[in-house]
């Protein structure tokens, strides 16, 4: 079977799964929860990208490219609010997060 | 099947297997190993589709900059991760219902059977022709610094400056108790705060109370 839009598409469904399924898998861990985010906007780029390539429209791509962006801001302030959660409470579970509430 | 065809097989399956080793993966190091495997095989993906540049930027910034960050901020913290993995396989089965539900469904919307889209001709910017001599990162500097997207990624590069003032803020501390260098105050010492002139009769000298702090005598 000659590779076509679906199977891109099929394999970004796969990908955006896995990673809701990882969400649920790893409910404690802040560190995995956030690369399950990083696969499941992966998986949105593959899907635009893809569509992008098989409609010959380059705004696909333009549009991977700023979640890109989005993406990798996420994954910095994620990051830091954890390094700074981590210094107060000297843990990173996910349960005690709602202890920050007023 | 097509040399092309294979290799999208290969990066295919990678791509979905790594995935799967960074949500299962016991040890977090080793999860942010696969996801460093797994965006290298969507970077490949995205090569089949002729979409070069998006595939260079995801090496560099995903695994150049983001799995990186990932991998020290693991490192960095000193946590028992064997005690987050408590509820592992105690949340697995509601993951796995949902997980499937969500799956059928995407299946469903973008199957091979349902999914069968049609250039209109419509399309914003097309796709530079094959055996034009334009290359797609050419292409895409055409569109992106133009109207109207350029005002787009003025906005990315604000996005991208928020984060990186508010990663800092964030994280940044002055720690109590730390000699560090004071440049406008050393800048600021003249000799009208640097020297003091003591008269001294000879035979009466006592040390001046100022000097007796300075040198805690």
């Amino acid at each position: 079977m000659t590779v076509g839009l679906s199977h891109y598409l099929t394999v970004a469904a796969c990908l955006f799964t896995i990673g809701v399924f990882g969400i649920f898998l790893n409910r404690k861990n802040v560190i995995v929860i956030l690369m399950s985010v990083e696969l499941m906007l992966l998986a949105v780029n593959i899907n635009l990208v893809a569509f992008s390539a098989y409609l010959g429209d380059l705004v696909g791509q333009v549009f991977a490219l700023f979640v890109l962006t989005v993406a990798a801001g996420e994954a910095a302030i994620g990051l830091a609010i954890v390094v700074v959660y981590f210094r107060n409470r000297g843990t990173i579970a996910v349960e005690d997060i709602n202890m920050m509430k007023g | 099947m097509t040399f092309a065809d294979a290799f999208f097989y290969l990066f295919a399956i990678l791509t979905v297997a790594s995935a799967v080793m960074v949500i299962t993966a016991k040890n977090p190091v080793h999860a942010v190993l696969w996801l460093i495997l797994a965006f290298f095989n969507a970077a490949g993906l995205f090569v089949l589709l002729g979409a070069e540049f998006l595939a260079m930027i995801l090496v560099v910034v995903y695994v150049g900059a983001v799995a990186v960050l990932f991998l020290f901020v693991v490192m960095m913290l000193d946590v028992d991760f064997a005690a987050l993995r408590a509820g592992f396989l105690k949340n697995s089965p509601l993951g796995a219902v949902v997980g499937a539900i969500l799956f059928a469904e995407l299946i469903m919307v973008l199957g091979w059977k349902f999914v069968a889209p049609v250039k209109t001709g419509l399309s914003l910017a097309p796709l530079p022709k094959s055996g034009s001599g334009v290359t797609n990162t050419a292409a895409l500097g055409q569109i992106l610094y133009r109207e109207p997207y350029v005002y787009y990624f003025e906005i990315a590069g604000l996005i991208l400056l928020v984060a990186m003032i508010g990663a800092i803020v964030l994280t940044l501390r002055h720690k109590e108790g730390v000699k560090r260098q004071s440049i406008s105050a050393q800048n600021a010492r003249g000799p009208a705060t640097a020297i003091e002139v003591v008269k001294v009769a000879s035979g009466t000298y006592t040390i001046p109370e100022k000097a007796k702090e300075k040198v805690g005598a």
